[in-house]
């Protein structure tokens, strides 16, 4: 099998050490993965400002960037699901590219398998409250969302059931959104930054030690509400959970 | 006619002027004046999530609430794919049952008809039960300024309308205000005692108030939930009985009804009368479900069915699903931005997403902003119980309102400058290591001040030295694969 590593720009840009937990991960699992660098975006930020248009070409460049492999591994539910639901307005090839493009949890999940994620013998001793990005979770249906009277599963939970010493915060609202949605954290920027807070109090109520997320720029934005409120919660990616090795 | 015993509410003071004015409305701006108390945000907040977590238990005791969604939207869909047989069918049953029927083309011609039924009549006092379709009409303020006194006797209806406000809520109107606040209302308007804001007090005024009312009204008008073309007769659901009271008390019963409320017959309503308490207020039904087939001897009954500009949404591939809805409020109280913001920032009638996607079809330029009050959560469509693809409507919206250029020319050139920039990985990678600079040299203040509406209320990203593409250029070995075609 051909297997792609995507890295969202903020992600390549800001977050490097994501990337390098969640190559080190799929490394580990015996996956042969290439990273080509060949999009630099899958142009989702534009596409949901209402600029879809605009943002073609980086979808274009995203098809042809992977239309080789057999599985494209991106690293944010909201670009995969951007893929996903948009690319095949491109034609066969972008149908093709879209119906092969998996969210990392979803992936590790599905097609690598709990057994084998077990074995990769992650360790973290922290209770974490779990944020799967809506996109994710609604879109890419990584867990039951609460809204919906359908049996409860949590493909992202299950994946941290397997880390040794880490346990879960409850939350009173575990699926509400936190309020970054792209341009909507600076276009509504009162709004955006009250639905951050009330999730990091959620969080606090919980007892929460860390936040794991399956998407970077939730974190960006609850991770830069937690710092400027001097809330100490480190936010660690999912990749960064089944990397970590801490007794 | 005799002249009313108490004060008016100031009706006349209230003018159609802000319903019929483009001005844009800045969503951003009212939210960030509503956040300007956060205890009024908190509790609001808590008020309309607790009404969603009442849905969410009253939806689990439901097994089959997943196929009754289903059946919901087919049954809708079907409806609205022949609406104009089912329309002609509905008018025809209705007249045989002894119903004037009425065409509106819109909110003007509904106001005119409604008046010239009440002057025909020579009635002069009209009691209305719960109609955001007379909300989006204008009516009490066009028949206010002819002389006619509207009443509404929805309790929530009826404070907002004491106070002169439109409600903030299609299902709760005046969910925005404190106890404390409708007690100064009373006080003013109904002589209750000042300071006294005890829940039973107040009810209890209000029924005395409204009992009054109901009893010397000359006619009566209230919404519709649903019509059923197969017998000609409407259906109206409310808790506080008012819609009967009013209609069997006045001698005139109008009821106005979007034309998207129709749906073939009984069998029907059995799906749909199920999934709307649950959904609005987490009740298995609504208190009064009413039928309404005939008028009773001696009275008239008139229906007005309403399109203003229901045709053309139904008429948009995008967007004609958004017809489906019946009004049941579970969009608004499950979204986190409408929960953060309060009804009144939208400047619709419908707030929160349902009104989002129904707004822009109406007036494109002065709902332009609505489509961005949301984060795409998705947590709307899920909830909505006639499955309308409510995120997929705000994104296509957004589409729209930036191709028409109501996004600012700022953002804009922004935006399609940044989308240019995403297609080259060199060009964004020579940014990100401008921004990484940035953020490691520049004063944190000043990081701040230049990452604008971000940095206000959050810390920027501590930046790394490099990149993950010169890591893995570094620790991989060679050149990054290009990527190949298949």
């Amino acid at each position: 099998m051909r297997l792609a590593l995507f890295t969202p720009c903020y992600i390549d840009q800001l977050h490097p050490h994501v990337a390098i937990a969640a190559l080190r991960v799929l490394e580990k699992l015996g996956l042969a993965v290439e990273v080509p660098f060949g999009a630099a975006c899958c142009g989702q930020p534009p596409a949901n400002a209402g600029f879809e248009r605009a943002a073609e070409p980086a979808l274009a460049a995203f098809v042809e960037t992977f239309a080789g492999y057999d599985a494209v591994v991106v690293l944010s539910g909201s670009c995969a699901m951007h893929v996903r639901t948009h690319a095949a307005s491109l034609g066969v090839r972008g149908a093709s590219v879209a119906e092969r493009t998996k969210e990392f949890c979803g992936f590790l999940h599905d097609e690598v398998g709990i057994e084998r994620v077990a074995a990769l013998n992650a360790s973290l001793p922290r209770r974490v409250a779990v944020h799967i990005g809506c996109h994710g979770l609604r879109g890419l249906g990584l867990a039951s969302p609460s809204e919906l009277n359908v049996p409860r599963f949590d493909k992202v939970r299950s994946l941290l059931e397997t880390v040794r010493g880490l346990t879960f915060a409850e939350l009173a609202r575990p699926d509400e959104c936190c309020g970054f949605g792209g341009s909507f954290a600076v276009g509504e920027p009162a709004v955006s930054t009250r639905m951050g807070q009330d999730r990091l109090g959620d969080y606090l109520g919980g007892h929460a030690e860390a936040v794991v997320s399956t998407d970077v720029s939730c974190l960006m934005h609850l991770g830069g509400l937690a710092r400027r409120g001097d809330v100490r919660l480190p936010m660690l990616h999912v990749a960064e959970v089944l990397a970590s090795s801490e007794p | 006619m005799t002249a009313p015993s108490r004060a008016l509410p100031v009706l006349e003071h209230i003018t159609d002027a802000p319903r019929r004015d483009h001005t844009p409305i800045d969503h951003a701006s009212a939210a960030k004046t509503f956040n300007e108390n956060p205890d009024r945000v908190g509790w609001h907040d808590a008020a309309v999530w607790f009404v969603r977590e009442k849905r969410d238990a009253a939806v689990a005791a439901v097994p089959e609430w997943e196929a009754l969604r289903e059946l919901a939207s087919s049954i809708k869909e079907h409806t609205l794919s022949r609406l104009d047989e089912y329309l002609v069918e509905f008018e025809r049953n209705a007249v045989a049952n002894g119903a004037h029927v009425h065409w509106a083309r819109d909110a003007e011609e509904h106001n005119r008809i409604v008046h010239e039924i009440l002057v025909a009549r020579g009635a002069v006092r009209l009691v209305k039960s719960k109609s955001m379709l007379t909300e989006e009409c204008g009516l009490n303020p066009y028949l206010g300024a002819r002389g006619i006194e509207v009443v509404d006797t929805d309790l929530g209806e009826r404070i907002v309308q004491l106070r002169e406000e439109h409600p903030s809520h299609i299902v709760m109107p005046a969910i925005h205000l404190t106890k404390e606040e409708i007690g100064e209302t009373f006080a003013t308007h109904l002589g209750t005692e000042a300071g006294n804001s005890d829940p039973l007090v107040l009810v209890g005024a209000a029924r005395l108030h409204l009992r009054e009312r109901f009893l010397r009204a000359e006619a009566a008008l209230t919404g519709v939930n649903f019509a059923l073309a197969e017998t000609g007769g409407i259906v109206v659901c409310t808790n506080e009985g008012n819609a009967d009271l009013g209609a069997a008390l006045a001698p005139i019963h109008i009821a106005s009804v979007g034309i998207e409320k129709m749906i073939p017959g009984a069998a029907e309503l059995a799906v749909f009368v199920r999934l709307l308490g649950r959904s609005g207020t987490g009740q298995r039904v609504t208190v009064y479900t009413s039928h309404v087939h005939r008028p009773r001897a001696g009275q008239e009954l008139h229906i007005v069915l309403v399109d203003n500009g229901r045709s053309a949404q139904l008429g948009r591939a995008d967007f004609w699903r958004s017809l489906k809805c019946i009004r049941c409020g579970a969009c608004m109280n499950t979204c986190p931005v409408y929960r953060r913001s309060g009804g009144h920032s939208y400047g619709s009638t419908v707030p929160g997403p349902i009104g989002s996607v129904l707004t822009p079809g109406i007036d494109l330029v002065k709902y332009a902003a609505l489509p961005f009050a949301s984060t795409l959560c998705g947590s709307c469509t899920a909830v909505c119980p006639v499955k309308i693809d409510l995120d997929a409507q705000l994104y296509r919206w957004r589409q729209i309102v930036t191709e028409k250029g109501y996004a600012g020319r700022a953002k804009s050139v922004a935006a399609h400058a940044g989308a240019k920039a995403l297609v080259h990985p060199r060009i964004m990678s020579v940014l990100g290591s401008v921004v990484r600079a940035a953020l490691r040299i520049l004063p944190s203040p000043v990081a701040r001040m230049l990452a604008g509406a971000w940095g206000k209320t959050r810390d920027l990203p501590i930046a790394p030295k490099e990149s993950f593409a010169s890591w893995y250029r570094a620790n991989r070995g060679g050149a990054p694969t290009k990527g190949a075609p298949r």
